[in-house]
């Protein structure tokens, strides 16, 4: 491989992107673009107006000798800025009601909830003497903002009841039945999409991949280029690269625009350096994809729509589409998830750098991309370059 | 250096049940501007496509400056030029960078590239426009270019394939010109062409293959001596034309 080689070829590509009208809106107007419609239209940003969510409740535990605990977390409810509490007698109304969509959540306090925390006060470190009880947590699956907000917030504000506002992630006898431990405020529906937005971005990186392949074969470009002494190493490396750069600037792009339209996310820079590593090894995983459909396209017309297999599936997949169900299921296999669900962690939740969880979705997009663009080039020289 | 510029030994390309070059063998010197002549599809490009490692042959042999183009296809690619027949450019770059593209990939030094650059443009008359994208370009002017790419790394060796297709005739003189000075520096000149006025002016040896056999073989003068013809059209067409009839 020959540095100067590689680099000529990048820049060749680079120029490509800012001087091809097409492959300029693509990939850095769109991005740009997508990000303050989306801000404007789902962050609720201009009018300083918050989300809330009606939230039903059923205490089951409202008559026993230890009812203050209950009263005092729907209290806290109550008093929370995102929630509007409705009380509910019984089961049955809080669930229809919630069915009919009149409410984002309907929670059930259980009984026995006020006598799991004092016998969490009584021997707080001896879990085996608590006496534990779940809430009833039931969310409107037809609302993502509702499916991705209530439970941590919910979560937190159970913290705060048990330990005031200086609640930590400590272990408690009670669970929620569907909890997270996320340190949140009050979030505009943008807040639940803007991780998704960097995904979606970079996602399109694949089209172009293919575009350019093609095109390069089919304009006897590449023969031209093998007539000289670059190898193809240098090419491959060439184009890796110009595409991590493009989704470098992507990211940068995405985040600037957001910053501009008045998205703070929940991390700092580390989190930051952390999403441009992992748009980074995306790219990896879109340049392999972009090279199989170039591998498969008989022109670069052809490559579009074939592009369009490895792109749709990956952005209802693995972007900022509500999931549930079967959907779950069918995300674990879109790289894109896993570079979202990172981002969310970082930007939504708060999360440390440190938090394991966002490392292993970066080694999962890591090999993943290594793996596809390894089976990119050896489909491309197999069938795809002559 | 070699002895010999290029040789071509025994050499067959088949593709499937169809023999685009049978058993051609040639020899090319030093400072000797050749001319493969033929009709469309007797197998022309597929002999350079051959030399310049993009093909490799079915059977027999071929070196470039003393490589062979199958075992030793990196040393070829050092030393020799390509300009195709199809003018293959990025339409998204200009005409200098198209052309100093090339040369980074030969690794030209950086220095030497620049001035090369301008003196090639010079002399093949694209100043005034060696700065604006290719994709603006005539198609004579992306011939030109094309030719300036194939040749920005001082080959020793050019293989120019129908390098003045679509050109005026004005700009072919320019072209001829500039192909008569790669001669002088005693580089190794293949050309392959359509026009039998371009072989007739530029070529020491034009080889005449039909069907992938090579049919005559000599100076054009000694051609059209041999068969008793007015210029090399004459004797192409006597010696091609009854395939063609026949055919017809």
């Amino acid at each position: 491989m020959n540095l100067r080689r590689i680099i000529a070829l990048v820049k060749k590509d680079l120029k490509k992107t800012h001087r091809e009208p097409a492959v300029l809106f693509l990939l850095i107007i769109f991005p740009i673009v997508l990000t303050i419609i989306f801000g404007f239209a789902f962050g609720g940003i201009g009018d300083g107006g918050t989300t809330s969510f009606d939230v039903g409740l059923f205490n089951l535990d409202a008559t026993s000798q230890q009812a203050d605990w209950s009263m005092a977390f729907v209290d806290n409810l109550t008093d929370s800025e995102v929630f509007v509490v409705h009380a509910y007698e019984d089961n049955a109304t809080g669930q229809s009601a919630l069915l009919q969509g009149n409410l984002d959540a309907f929670i059930v306090i259980p009984e026995g909830f006020g006598d799991s925390i004092v016998s969490y006060y009584e021997s707080p470190i001896d879990p085996s003497s608590w006496t534990n009880t779940t809430i009833g947590l039931y969310v409107d699956s037809g609302s993502m903002m509702a499916v991705s907000a209530v439970p941590p917030l919910i979560q937190q504000v159970l913290m705060n009841t048990v330990f005031g506002s200086d609640a930590m992630t400590l272990s408690l006898p009670i669970e929620i039945s569907s909890p997270a431990l996320v340190e949140s405020s009050t979030f505009s529906q943008w807040d639940f999409m803007a991780p998704g937005i960097f995904a979606f971005a970079s996602i399109f990186l694949t089209m172009i991949v293919a575009q350019s392949m093609t095109y390069e074969r089919d304009e006897g470009l590449l023969k031209r280029l093998r007539t000289t002494p670059v190898s193809s190493a240098d090419y491959m490396v060439s184009q890796t690269l110009t595409y991590m750069i493009i989704a470098s600037v992507q990211v940068a792009l995405v985040l600037a625009a957001s910053f501009a339209i008045g998205y703070r996310p929940a991390t700092g820079p580390a989190g930051i350096a952390f999403t441009f590593v992992i748009a980074l090894a995306f790219s990896l995983v879109a340049v392999g994809f972009g090279l199989i459909a170039a591998s498969i396209s008989k022109s670069a017309e052809v490559s579009t729509g074939v592009s369009f297999i490895f792109i749709m599936p990956q952005m209802f997949f693995g972007t900022f589409m509500p999931l549930g169900g079967a959907t779950e299921v069918i995300a674990k296999f879109m790289p894109s998830k896993y570079l979202t669900d990172a981002v969310t962690t970082l930007f939504l939740r708060g999360a440390p750098i440190t938090t394991p969880v966002i490392w292993t979705n970066l080694a999962i997009v890591a090999i993943l991309g290594f793996l596809l663009v390894a089976v990119g080039i050896v489909l491309f020289e197999r069938f795809g370059s002559r | 250096m070699s002895e010999s510029a290029i040789t071509i030994t025994n050499l067959t390309k088949r593709f499937d049940d169809i023999t685009a070059i049978d058993n051609l063998s040639l020899e090319i010197g030093w400072g000797e501007l050749f001319g493969i002549l033929g009709p469309n599809g007797a197998g022309k490009s597929t002999a350079v496509n051959i030399l310049n490692t993009l093909l490799e042959p079915t059977k027999g042999s071929a070196t470039v400056d003393g490589h062979d183009v199958v075992f030793d296809p990196e040393s070829v690619r050092e030393v020799i030029g390509v300009c195709p027949q199809e003018p293959a450019f990025y339409p998204h770059l200009t005409g200098r960078e198209n052309i100093t593209l090339m040369g980074d990939m030969h690794l030209v030094p950086k220095d030497v590239l620049e001035s090369r650059v301008n003196s090639m443009v010079e002399k093949i008359g694209m100043e005034d426009h060696i700065n604006r994208k290719a994709k603006e370009y005539s198609g004579g002017m992306i011939r030109r270019v094309s030719m300036l790419m194939a040749l920005v790394n001082d080959p020793k060796i050019a293989l120019l394939d129908e390098p003045t297709v679509a050109m005026d005739p004005k700009s072919r003189r320019v072209v001829w010109d500039y192909i008569r000075e790669l001669r002088m520096q005693g580089k190794a000149i293949i050309l392959t062409t359509h026009y039998m006025e371009e072989a007739q002016e530029l070529c020491d040896r034009v080889a005449i293959i039909d069907e992938g056999k090579l049919i005559e073989l000599g100076p054009p003068r000694d051609l059209m001596k041999t068969h008793q013809a007015k210029n090399l059209e004459e004797v192409f067409l006597k010696l091609t034309g009854k395939k063609l009839r026949e055919d017809l």
